[in-house]
């Protein structure tokens, strides 16, 4: 039996300086990279596999299996170059597990990616991190200094023949940049606006060359999992869940923050420790992996947190971004600013995504002012039903998961709102502090 | 060159519950036509890369031919073929009914209800799809306080392309088009999200610093831009020159073929109560696919200007009065026939029927081969280069450009001078052929074509295309301009190069009518069909099929010696048709010669020979007749009359009238019946004669001052871009291009004016930096106010350069 | 486009030396182009904001056209067309944030500064945008001054933090070092390193409280092998 929290990635985020290099290194950091070196590098690609880690960005795609889709070199050719991306665009809303852990440690980033490089035998590597985290730019662009100085990257790393580049790349703002082949062509200095697919990025993606793009926090975990052991990671978590993963729990509980533990922990366990709700209040709604994850309830706590207990019941695991909110909150108020959102950061490229989520904003504004009709749900729900799946990506699917889990669970709150004529909730109530009657 | 593939290699897959086989690869949309079903569609376009962006094309595959069915509706523009697929398209599949009525829904939230006033409107997809495929209304728009997406409007994108961004509806088409095909990326998608829409760099539009006022924009002066127009699917984008004009319904069309350049390209002529309203892309996939360049789009206006002629006209007294036909055509005859010789200059813009007429009308008529149709630069070495190489041959075609793994380029720039060759050797060139071209410097078109430039200042090209011969193999082709006659030696060297390397050769004329009118005969070596003046028994073959036992048997001299004749007073009369005597390569001594001659001219528009003609005979246009060119390829384009006009004759039917003056028959009186007796006479395939070698050595190159390189721009001053005054603003601004250390000796920076001086004077220009090379400078032949061509000297003349005065 | 590429000197109104900075990102790629988004970095940094001088200089050097650098310019929220202030206030009013208070803080400091969204004060130094969900729900509600992170903010602490910024004291992010300015911000972002990456924490505390019960509780990931711990 694991232990209820397995911190392996957060280990060293109580340590002093652990995002310097000499401090990463005294905790045994690039140790795992030595022994990858030593390994051939589809040794390193089958010890992932063998790990069963998925990935950590939401989709949770097999990181072994990603890997093994780059096309073999052609013979009589010279071979393509390859490349690794680092995907740290980190604009789920609720999503706050990767800022943290490239703010802290850094190097678990870089000494995951090097490996991961060396895996995919990527000449260039990438970590694309959203502009606006300042602090965590700082850290990364000092760390990847201190790895060339320490010649964990650059020609030939550690005599081992393999030379690695990698560039740390500020986004500019924008949540589509998160989707992968978006955020390829933000890479290429283009309109973040994704590709079409196929090709995969596998076989044409950055530059039309073979491309790997992860989530930070499976490059992260690559270390451990060389440096441990496939069998070791795969102790951990659920049957086709392995594995450890960063819980982030927010909103109305008494210590939001960071939990890593195995897949398949319980939001009721979560909840409990992080001290139970909000005192004097009780869970509505919430969120399992972000804001593009249907909204579950109270009746869920006790579904596994896993890949498959989460699809169970109709949502998504995502990216473990627990948004809790008890009753003082107004669901209709949430699902609007969500909607919001979703508009706000819609690319642009495909008609039902920008004019649907347009739409979406309007008659939701109405709804929560209490104006409108019954039938206008009704309508909402149509007009979702003819984004999901209908758009170009899958940010049009996650602008509709919140409207529609939350009629589907809350259709009489919105009723309220028509009959009272407005919102009948009183935001102050859901602040943490008592506020001067500010409405939203 | 389309292959049927062997039925074995076909993919079948059920659409609608019927089977169809289609090839590999084959996108869904398109296999769906086969079967007679239109998918509903925006952004896709069979000529752009795939996007998949508006959804509308959206199709129920219960099963991808794996067994497996998508859980969700598919684009079918973006999805291809697989053996045993089954698709539901919107005929069949409530699914796909709902998806692509969801989509139609969403694109009119914010579409503006104007159709009544939308040039598209009555020929536009968003509002026939909407008929067929939408729920009719938008239930957007019958909510209460539901608030649509304005913009100002509409913008200029450029002097000829208008912009309604509420018209939109985002499909890319005029972006992808404007990178992918013409390589001029100068509009673009901008902003995000709803706020999305087309755009150029233009700072001082709304959301910027009021401190931008002012910023010069970037516009969309691109040569192809009219394309974007007529592709894109709503009424979004108009042109300056068509906007508000009229309505699809009241428009008659014609097929017909652009007069502009040596392409072919199909268009087809919009015309309402006799007049041309627009023209537009015509289809043809063999040759221009679905593109023209502006000129052929936008350049048609010249034929209505003021100036065009309406009645025959005779001299009298030294001034001109009107007159009858019969009136003209006997003063005509008369005066060539009192005259001591004649001679036939032709211009290169006449149809193929019209060329074989003054072919015919020299010999049988005149009893004369003095006549030739390039009235530009020319030499004997060229006239030998086309009889050997050229006339009746079929060779190179615009698919072989796409095939070939090399295509050299030789005194050709073909974005200025053959659009749609460029277009297709962009085309080509993003498919991994590889374009050569021995240029001056590296011009943006050869950087669109990614293209690697062999640099050879003018005279040095016969030299450069001789270093050639190890990148070059039957699979080759090599691309001749017209200018190359220009250099001593150089089409020799090329025809080297094909002999040796087994490549292809082609010839590429800038003018429309050029190939025509060596097909027929418009030369003083060679009579219709090819066949050779000094040889008998071709001169026999044309008799026998004229029915005249004499023809006259020798070689009669070329443009320069007929401008050179009529000015010494050596030839009475000269019959012209189309020349601008400032085209010839000696403008005053042509313009002796018209003097000195009494001069039929044949013309659309009063014209610098109007001065000095005898008789002028109002020429049709090509909207007023029908006929054909022959393009660069050798490829008949035939061409309908848009409408009567009955103030002008066709060029053949005036020559048949002086004909019959002289009491001769040409033999026909219509295109109709010009085209049947061409064909009737044929090609000739007896011997070529081969090139005498020894005419053709290269040029020394050695003088004082530097070379001038030059040739005319797309857009310039010329004559057929008269009464368009939005497309001339888009015309590209003239420039001095010189090495970077010649402009460091110059002590000028980038942009200031440097002044030009040749034979015939000089002209200030903006300077530009190029990687020419040292000792040569390149500078348009003709541009709007800075006509280098009239006002310095010719391309290979000897320039000096000097600071300009000061801009 | 400009027909050759020869050319070494620029004809846009960016100065030398950022014009050099420019062409150093652009170098740090295997495709020039992949440098254009930290470039315009470098342009709000130099120019204070995205400038037409700064979308030519950058059209220049990637050899694209400035229709394609204003398409790029225009599709991300972090370039702005007009100047910001010295200190960018970003509040965030995403759903978490938005009702933990983060509307409550917007609408006091729109009606402290007397500014609305996306608005500058007149001297210059602050101005105000409400932002996304910026990666820190667990100290929301959560306000960014030039992408530092303020975290666990109420509206009497973010008034504070303004009124500080205006008087010039020192502000240091709750994570972070003290606040630089939007500007001198831009150039991290654009790849120029400040040397302050040693400031601040390893990790704020709502980080850590996940760790902390596993200290407490002396748990962990399981030993090496599969053996007890
Ligand atoms: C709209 C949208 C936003 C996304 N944002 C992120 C993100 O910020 N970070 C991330 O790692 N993955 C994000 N993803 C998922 C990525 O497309 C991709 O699946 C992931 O980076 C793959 O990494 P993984 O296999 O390691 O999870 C997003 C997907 C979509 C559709
Ligand atoms: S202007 Fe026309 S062609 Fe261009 S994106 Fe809009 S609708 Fe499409
Ligand atoms: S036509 Fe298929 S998505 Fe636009």
């Amino acid at each position: 039996m694991t232990d209820t929290l397995t911190p392996v990635l957060t280990d060293n985020w109580d340590v002093d300086r652990a995002w310097t290099l000499a401090v990463y290194e005294a905790g045994g950091g690039y140790g795992a990279l030595k022994k990858a070196l030593a390994m051939a590098p589809a040794d390193v690609v089958e010890a992932v596999k063998a790990s069963g880690l998925r990935g950590r960005g939401g989709a949770g795609f097999p990181t072994g299996m990603k890997w093994g889709f780059l096309p073999p070199d052609e013979e009589g050719k010279a071979p393509k170059d390859r490349y690794l991306v680092v995907n740290g665009d980190e604009s789920e809303p609720g999503t706050c597990k990767d800022i943290p852990l490239m703010m802290a440690s850094p190097h678990t980033l870089v000494e995951g990616v090097i490996i991961s490089a060396y895996a995919i035998r990527a000449k260039n590597a990438f970590i694309y991190v959203r502009g606006e985290v300042l602090h965590v730019i700082r850290r990364l662009q000092a760390a990847v200094a201190e790895a060339y100085a320490a010649g964990h990257l650059g020609t030939d790393i550690h005599g081992s023949g393999y030379s690695l580049d990698l560039v740390v790349h500020a986004g500019a703002g924008a949540y589509i940049c998160g989707e992968e082949t978006a955020l390829l062509d933000s890479l290429e200095g283009r309109r973040g606006q994704p590709r079409l697919r196929p090709p995969f990025p596998a076989v044409a993606g950055l530059y039309a060359g073979p491309t790997v793009i992860n989530n930070v926090e499976s490059i992260a975990s690559v270390p451990s999992i060389i440096g441990h052991g496939a069998d070791w990671f795969a102790s951990m978590g659920t049957e086709k869940s392995k594995g450890y993963g960063i819980f982030s729990l927010s909103g109305h509980v008494q210590k939001p923050g960071q939990y890593e533990a195995p897949l398949g922990i319980t939001l009721r366990e979560l909840i409990a420790l992080a001290g139970g709700m909000r005192s004097g209040h009780e869970l509505k709604f919430w969120t399992p992996g972000g804001s593009s994850t249907p909204l579950l309830t109270g009746e869920h706590l006790d579904v596994p947190l896993d890949f498959e207990g989460v699809g169970a019941v109709g949502s998504m695991l995502g990216t473990r971004a627990l948004q809790i909110f008890d009753e003082t909150t107004c669901v209709v108020r949430a699902v609007l600013r969500w909607t919001e959102f979703y508009k706000h950061e819609s690319c642009g490229k495909c008609t039902p995504c920008r004019e649907g989520t347009w739409w979406l904003v309007q008659t939701l504004t109405k709804l929560e002012q209490g104006q409108g009709r019954e039938e206008d749900l009704e309508q909402l729900l149509d007009v979702c039903d003819n984004i999901l799946g209908r758009s170009f990506c899958a940010l049009g699917d996650g602008a509709t998961s919140s409207i529609s889990s939350s009629i589907k669970y809350f259709r009489d709150e919105y009723l309220a709102h028509l009959e009272q004529g407005g919102c009948p909730f009183d935001p102050a109530a859901s602040a943490l502090f008592a506020t001067e009657g500010a409405s939203a | 060159m389309t292959t049927t593939p062997a039925k074995s290699d076909l993919v079948t897959l059920t659409i609608d519950g019927i089977e169809v086989s289609v090839p590999p690869n084959t996108l869904v949309i398109r296999a769906a036509e086969q079967i007679g079903v239109q998918i509903p569609r925006f952004c896709d376009h069979p000529l752009l890369d795939p996007v998949g962006a508006c959804r509308q094309c959206l199709v129920d595959v219960p099963d991808a031919g794996n067994g497996r069915g998508f859980p969700k509706p598919q684009a079918s523009c973006t999805l291809t073929v697989a053996p045993g697929m089954v698709v539901n398209t919107q005929a069949t599949s409530p699914v796909a009914k709902k998806a692509q009525e969801g989509v139609m829904e969403f694109l009119l939230i914010n579409h503006p209800l104007d159709c009544p006033v939308c040039d598209k409107g009555g020929e536009c997809p968003l509002q026939n799809q909407a008929m067929s495929n939408g729920r009719g209304e938008s239930r957007f728009a019958a909510e209460p306080g539901t608030v649509k997406r304005t913009f100002p409007k509409p913008i200029n994108v450029s002097a000829q392309v208008l912009l309604d961004r509420e018209r939109c509806v985002l499909c890319a088409r005029c972006t992808r088009f404007s990178l992918q095909v013409a390589g001029d990326p100068f509009i673009a998608l901008i902003e995000r999200g709803a706020r999305q829409q087309v755009g150029i760099f233009d700072p001082d539009r709304d959301g910027s610093s009021p401190e931008d006022a002012g910023v010069e924009p970037e516009f969309f002066n691109s040569y192809f831009s009219g394309n974007t127009i007529q592709i894109c699917p709503v009424g979004a984008l108009t042109s300056a020159a068509y906007r508000f004009r009229s309505r699809p319904f009241d428009l008659v069309s014609t097929p017909s073929i652009a007069e502009i350049d040596g392409c072919g390209s199909a268009i087809r002529v919009d015309a309402r109560r006799g007049k041309v309203m627009r023209r537009l892309a015509g289809e043809d996939p063999e040759v221009n696919e679905e593109w023209i360049t502006d000129k052929d789009r936008f350049a048609f206006r010249y034929a209505t200007m003021p100036d065009r002629l309406t009645h025959p006209q005779i001299r009298e007294d030294g001034v001109l009065r009107p007159a009858s036909w019969l009136e003209a055509f006997a003063v005509a005859a008369r005066g060539l026939q009192a005259a001591n010789g004649a001679a036939v200059l032709t211009g290169g813009r006449l149809s193929a029927e019209d060329a074989y007429a003054y072919s015919k009308f020299a010999r049988v008529v005149l009893g004369t081969n003095d006549i030739d149709f390039r009235a530009r630069a020319h030499s004997a070495e060229e006239a030998a280069f086309l009889a050997e190489h050229v006339v009746a041959r079929q060779g190179v075609t615009f698919t072989d450009l796409e095939t070939a793994p090399v295509v050299v380029l030789a005194g050709l720039e073909p974005e200025d001078e053959a659009g749609s060759i460029f277009l297709r050797l962009r085309k080509a060139s993003r498919h991994g052929t590889k374009v050569i071209t021995v240029a001056p410097f590296t011009s943006r078109g050869s950087q669109k074509m990614s293209a690697e430039v062999v640099h050879a200042a003018p005279g040095g090209e016969a030299a450069a295309l001789a270093g050639l011969g190890d990148r070059l193999d039957a699979a080759a082709v090599i691309l001749v301009g017209e200018r190359l006659a220009e250099v001593p030696g150089a089409l020799t060297a090329a025809a080297d190069l094909a002999a040796s390397t087994g490549a292809r050769l082609a010839w590429v004329p800038r003018r429309a009518g050029d190939r025509g009118a060596l097909e027929t005969g418009c030369l003083p070596t060679l009579l219709p069909g090819g066949r050779p003046v000094s040889d008998a028994a071709a001169r026999v073959d044309l008799a026998a099929a004229w029915s005249t036992d004499h023809l006259p048997d020798t070689v009669g001299r070329d443009g320069n010696e007929i401008v050179a004749a009529a000015a010494a007073g050596h030839l009475g009369a000269l019959v012209i048709a189309g020349v601008d005597p400032a085209d010839l390569p000696d403008p005053s001594l042509a313009q002796q010669a018209l003097d000195s001659t009494f001069v039929v001219s044949l013309e659309l528009r009063e014209s610098a020979v109007t001065q000095f003609a005898d008789v002028v005979f109002p020429v049709a246009s090509v909207t007023d007749k029908s006929g054909s060119f022959v393009n660069w390829e050798g490829r008949v384009r035939e061409f309908g009359q848009a409408f009567a006009n009955p103030a002008s004759l066709p060029d053949l039917r005036v020559l048949a009238g002086i004909a019959a003056e002289f009491g001769r028959e040409l033999g026909f009186r219509t295109p109709q019946q010009a085209a049947a007796e061409m064909r009737q006479v044929g090609a000739w395939d007896g011997p070529r004669p081969a090139a005498d070698r020894s005419s053709a050595t290269p040029a020394g190159g050695d003088g004082a001052g530097m070379v001038l390189a030059s040739w005319k721009q797309l857009l310039d001053d010329g004559r057929m871009q008269d009464g368009d005054s939005h497309l001339r603003e888009t015309a590209r601004p003239a420039v001095l291009r010189v090495d970077a250390e010649t402009l460091s000796s110059l002590g000028v920076a980038e942009g200031d004016l440097v002044r030009l001086t040749g034979d015939l004077g000089s002209v200030d220009l903006p300077v530009e930096v190029a990687d020419l090379a040292p000792g040569t400078v390149w500078a348009p032949a003709s541009a709007p106010g800075a006509s280098v061509r009239h006002l310095v000297g010719a391309a290979g003349s000897r320039v000096r350069l000097s600071e300009g005065g000061k801009a | 486009m400009t027909p050759d590429s020869t050319k070494d000197q620029n004809v846009t109104g960016i100065d030398p030396t950022t014009y050099d900075e420019l062409r150093q990102i652009a170098a740090r790629y295997p495709h020039k182009r992949s440098g254009l988004l930290p470039m315009l970095h470098l342009v709000q940094s130099a120019q204070g904001r995205i400038t037409p001088e700064g979308i030519e200089a950058c059209a220049e050097i990637l050899e694209i056209t400035a229709a394609e650098v204003s398409g790029v310019a225009t599709f991300y929220t972090m370039y702005k067309r007009k100047p910001v202030g010295d200190y960018h206030v970003g509040v965030c009013t995403n759903t978490l944030c938005a009702i933990m208070g983060g509307d409550a803080i917007f609408a006091k400091l729109k009606d402290h500064l007397d500014l609305g969204n996306d608005e500058t004060s007149d001297d210059g130094v602050i101005s105000l945008e409400h932002v996304e969900c910026n990666a820190a729900c667990d100290f929301a509600p959560v306000v960014m001054v030039n992408w530092e992170f303020m975290d666990n903010q109420t509206p009497e602490s973010a008034v504070q933090l303004v009124d500080d910024l205006r008087a010039g004291k020192e502000v240091h992010s709750t994570r972070g070092p003290k606040l630089c300015t939007w500007r001198e911000a831009e150039r991290v972002l654009a790849g120029f390193n400040d040397g302050l990456a040693d400031e601040g924490p390893t990790a704020g505390p709502a980080s850590l409280v996940g760790l902390e019960i596993a200290r407490e509780n002396d748990w962990t990931a399981p030993a090496v092998d599969g053996g007890a711990k």
